[in-house]
């Protein structure tokens, strides 16, 4: 920014110059991650202003669709005054801010006197589910994804490279329910290697999860892969042009070795970001996925609270999805930055 | 040296090293095959340095590197034969001729910023060859990288290696690569233009350092260079290319004493170019003691005042970040200064762009170093040279046309250009098309940013003499900035030099170009490269006995 604002002011900026020198000596990569995290939080906050205002501008009146429609006006209007319906917009959205940040999302709507649901006891077990598929399909998707495009940078127009290109463009363009029910048809049903619905709750052991989520994985993990996998490809590719990987070749140094060491360092900066994209689709994109094998995570939690109106878990559920795309995007920026090493080693 | 015995064994001088027999490689472009080298036989012995001289275009990389038995993605060998140590290289197989590269033909690239992966440290790029070809292990590989270093006259050589590639300049970039390549003891190294990203006074060092490592080991060289001046002082023997063929081979003397070929002396061509200066009292530009600076770093510029006489040129000289292309930033507004001001036509200047008018902004234009990067690639010449017109005139419709046909046979194009693409026209085309969009404004004063650097010797006279003859036509004032002094003799009227920022000198171009120089001035101008096979020995010879 200062580079293009110029420098009309003159002295003051010498005096800020040693002022402020003790700043110059935080290493700029923990400079920039505070920034980015700054930045994160204040997205955040305008993502929760989005979604609140999306929300008071849906017609209808909540109270009345949830209380049903013989509800009287005076139900209605007590109803409204528990849940705090009654108090302006502006009021409701402070207090609500103001509770989750300090980790309370409120009661849902579905609440009733003497039978009081926290959002957060309701949303907890599912983000837990969520969060287990989404870290079960990384494990197994990320490696491959990574493992497949250096093999296809390596051996690009070979027919492997073309197998590979065209099976995971093919499972690309599928639609996730057809992906599910077709491996749920061969593992599930024909081979019986897995069991076809992927029901889990709190107290089911590990292994047994990961038995249960194996269909749920698989089928993720053939949705995501292509997308990592051609980047990593594209990535390596499109460095293989560079004086220093012809520098490299003219070294004598072997191929695999001119791909691993020469290219890939220098090419971590846009997987890691289409790598950081995927997950975030994990977390927040697995819907269909999730109602196939009925698995109970927390896509399946919000559309039900949408049908139900239930409009804090949505809140919540949304602010949630916004917050794992800002995390994991952010966690990609540092990881990009701190791949470069004009960033890391300052001259 | 511990590692002497660890040569290949013969190495007596004389006998033939590399011989190439008619050798023929094609380019791929469009789906069509054309020729780039046409049939060239090349001979070198062990010991001897060869010179490649050629404009872009000429196939010397191409010729060069192929003596690794190595072409460039999209290109392949079409015929003839090379035989570098009695291996056929064009028939050996992909392993075998892995095998020989880095570590008996080794390689150093033009640009060393763009050559060194930045990802890794330079001690690391260094010893590759050696540890990946099993030649060393990494502890002795490492202790005689340090002692090249050394050799190559580099800072701190048992550190430096620790550091990453953006971390060094460039003269030091490329002496490590230098050392990089000598690392093996290969037989032959062949240099790619390894000095034209330098400035001059870093090239006269990194020539000094690779000459004297040549013949330390007895190293046979390929020298590719455009500058014919550099590679007298390298090469043995020199071959000029053109087109992809040999146009004349001699010994380096004989060479520069007599050459044959109307195209070999066409090369000197700039050289001989010069105008009589004219002085002028009325300034059209006067930049008074102006401090810059980018954020809140160091100062770019300090105290820097130049005073541009009307329709004279001014050529403002300096290695790179002497803060020339900043003073043209201030002058265009695109960065204000931090003290000082510009004085046009009688009238301070707005500090920033935004604040000046269009009339203001028609009458000060900008020609850049690269047309290839300052012309937009989608945009026909009617598109490039018709939007300052559209702008700044208003024209439109059949008098757009006819004043853009005016602007091109003032650069001396015809209207045939009109729909082309930049693609679709040669570097020194591209860059009269930067000129008549310039022009097109109607300017007062053209800022002319290393506009000649990335063209050929040929083609960078035509462009002086265009913009010398667009000068006496229309009374153009011009800031020329520049780092090459032969320019400079060609164009200016004035000249200022600059050095870290400050103005170190200026006046008229006979005063600054003759004696007594300030010592910057004496360095920078002592430095630039002569065609005497010599210069560089009794340069060097005279500098030793200065610092004594």
């Amino acid at each position: 920014m200062d580079l293009l604002s110029g420098v009309p002011r003159g002295q003051k900026i010498e005096q800020g110059g040693v002022a402020f020198g003790r700043r110059g000596h935080m290493h700029p990569i923990l400079r920039t991650v505070l920034q980015r995290l700054g930045l994160g939080l204040l997205t955040l906050f305008i993502v929760s202003l989005v979604i609140f205002s999306l929300i008071e501008m849906l017609p209808g009146n909540f109270a009345k669709r949830i209380l049903g429609q013989a509800a009287t006006p005076e139900t209605v209007a007590a109803f409204e005054k528990e849940i705090g319906l009654d108090k302006p917009a502006h009021i409701r959205y402070v207090t609500w801010v103001g509770n989750v940040v300090q980790g309370d999302f409120g009661a849902s709507f579905a609440s009733r006197v003497g039978y009081k649901r926290q959002v957060s006891d309701l949303i907890t077990p599912r983000l837990k589910n969520t969060l287990f598929l989404a870290s079960l399909t990384a494990l197994i998707a990320v490696p491959l994804a990574i493992g497949l495009g250096i093999l296809a940078a390596l051996y690009r127009n070979s027919p492997f490279d073309r197998i590979v290109n065209s099976v995971t463009l093919t499972t690309i363009s599928m639609p996730e329910f057809f992906m599910a029910y077709i491996l749920m048809l061969f593992l599930a049903v024909k081979l019986q290697m897995f069991p076809s619905l992927a029901s889990v709750d709190a107290d089911t052991p590990l292994w047994e999860r990961i038995y249960r989520c194996a269909l749920p994985a698989l089928t993720l993990t053939l949705v995501i892969v292509a997308h990592m996998m051609r980047m990593t490809r594209a990535a390596i590719i499109n460095l293989l042009a560079s004086p220093y990987i012809e520098m490299a070749r003219l070294k004598g140094i072997s191929k695999s070795r001119v791909i691993l060491h020469h290219a890939l360092p220098n090419a971590w900066a846009p997987i890691v970001n289409v790598i950081a994209f995927n997950l975030a689709y994990l977390v927040v994109g697995v819907v269909i996925v999730e109602a196939v094998f009925t698995y109970p995570g927390i896509g399946q939690l919000m559309v039900d609270a949408v049908r139900t109106k239930d409009m804090p878990v949505v809140q919540a559920c949304a602010l949630i999805f916004a917050a794992t795309y800002i995390l994991l995007n952010l966690i990609a920026d540092i990881i990009s930055i701190s791949t470069n090493p004009r960033l890391l080693h300052p001259r | 040296m511990a590692n002497d015995n660890m040569k290949q064994p013969q190495r007596e001088k004389g006998s033939v090293l590399l011989e190439m027999r008619g050798l023929k490689i094609e380019g791929e472009s469009d789906d069509v095959w054309h020729p780039i080298i046409k049939g060239i036989d090349l001979t070198l012995r062990r010991g001897e340095v060869l010179g490649l001289i050629g404009e872009s275009g000429a196939g010397k990389s191409t010729l060069g590197i192929a003596a690794m038995g190595f072409v460039r993605p999209g290109c392949r060998f079409t015929g003839g034969s090379i035989v570098f140590d009695g291996m056929d290289l064009i028939a050996a197989s992909d392993e075998a001729k892995r095998k020989l590269r880095g570590s008996r033909i080794a390689y150093v690239a033009q640009s060393a910023a763009a050559a060194f992966n930045p990802a890794h440290r330079l001690i690391d790029q260094t010893i590759e060859t050696e540890t990946q070809h099993g030649i060393r292990d990494e502890k002795t590989a490492v202790a005689d990288a340090q002692d090249l270093y050394g050799r190559l006259r580099l800072p701190n050589p048992t550190t430096i290696g620790a550091r990453y590639p953006h971390q060094v300049s460039g003269g030091q970039l490329q002496r490590v690569m230098t050392a990089m390549a000598m690392t093996c003891r290969p037989d032959l190294i062949i240099f790619d233009e390894p000095t034209t990203a330098l400035d001059v006074t870093t090239q006269v060092e990194v020539l000094a350092s690779i000459r004297s490592i040549v013949e330390q080991f007895n190293t046979a060289a390929i020298y590719i260079t455009h500058d014919l001046a550099v590679v007298a002082q390298m090469a043995h023997r020199i071959m000029v290319l053109r087109y992809g063929n040999l146009v004349e081979e001699a010994p380096t003397r004989e060479m520069l004493s007599a050459p044959k070929q109307e195209y070999t002396k066409s090369l000197w061509a700039v050289r001989g170019l010069a105008k009589p200066e004219s002085p002028n009292e009325d300034a059209i530009l006067s930049i008074e003691h102006v401090d810059a600076a980018y954020g809140n770093a160091v100062k770019i510029l300090d105290d820097v005042s130049v005073r541009i006489p009307r329709g004279r040129t001014v050529a403002v000289v300096g290695e790179s970040g002497s803060g020339k292309s900043t003073l043209a930033r201030v002058v265009t507004g695109l960065l204000p200064p931090s003290r000082g001001q510009v004085v046009f036509n009688g009238a301070a200047l707005p500090p920033a762009l935004k604040n000046r008018d269009k009339e203001l902004l028609r009458r000060i234009q900008m020609i850049y170093q690269s047309p290839d990067t300052a012309l937009n690639p989608r945009h026909r010449i009617y598109d490039v040279i018709g939007r300052p017109l559209q702008f700044y005139h208003g024209l439109s419709g059949a008098k757009l046309e006819k004043r853009i046909i005016e602007l091109l046979e003032m650069i001396e194009l015809n209207e045939s250009y009109i729909d082309r693409l930049p693609s679709e026209i040669s570097g020194g085309q591209k860059q009269r098309v930067c000129i008549a969009r310039a022009l097109a404004a109607e300017p007062e004063l053209i800022i002319c940013d290393e506009v000649t650097s990335a063209l050929d010797q040929i083609v960078q006279e035509e462009i002086l003499k265009l913009l010398l003859r667009l000068q006496a036509e229309f009374d153009i004032s011009y800031m020329f900035i520049t780092h090459d002094i032969a320019t400079v003799r060609a164009i200016a009227d004035e000249i200022v030099v600059m050095n870290q920022g400050k103005v170190v000198q200026q006046g008229p171009k006979t005063e600054v170009l003759s004696p007594p120089y300030p010592a910057y001035t004496e360095l920078l101008l002592s430095s630039v490269p002569e065609m005497d096979p010599d210069w560089l020995t009794n340069l060097l010879a005279k500098r030793k006995v200065a610092n004594q």
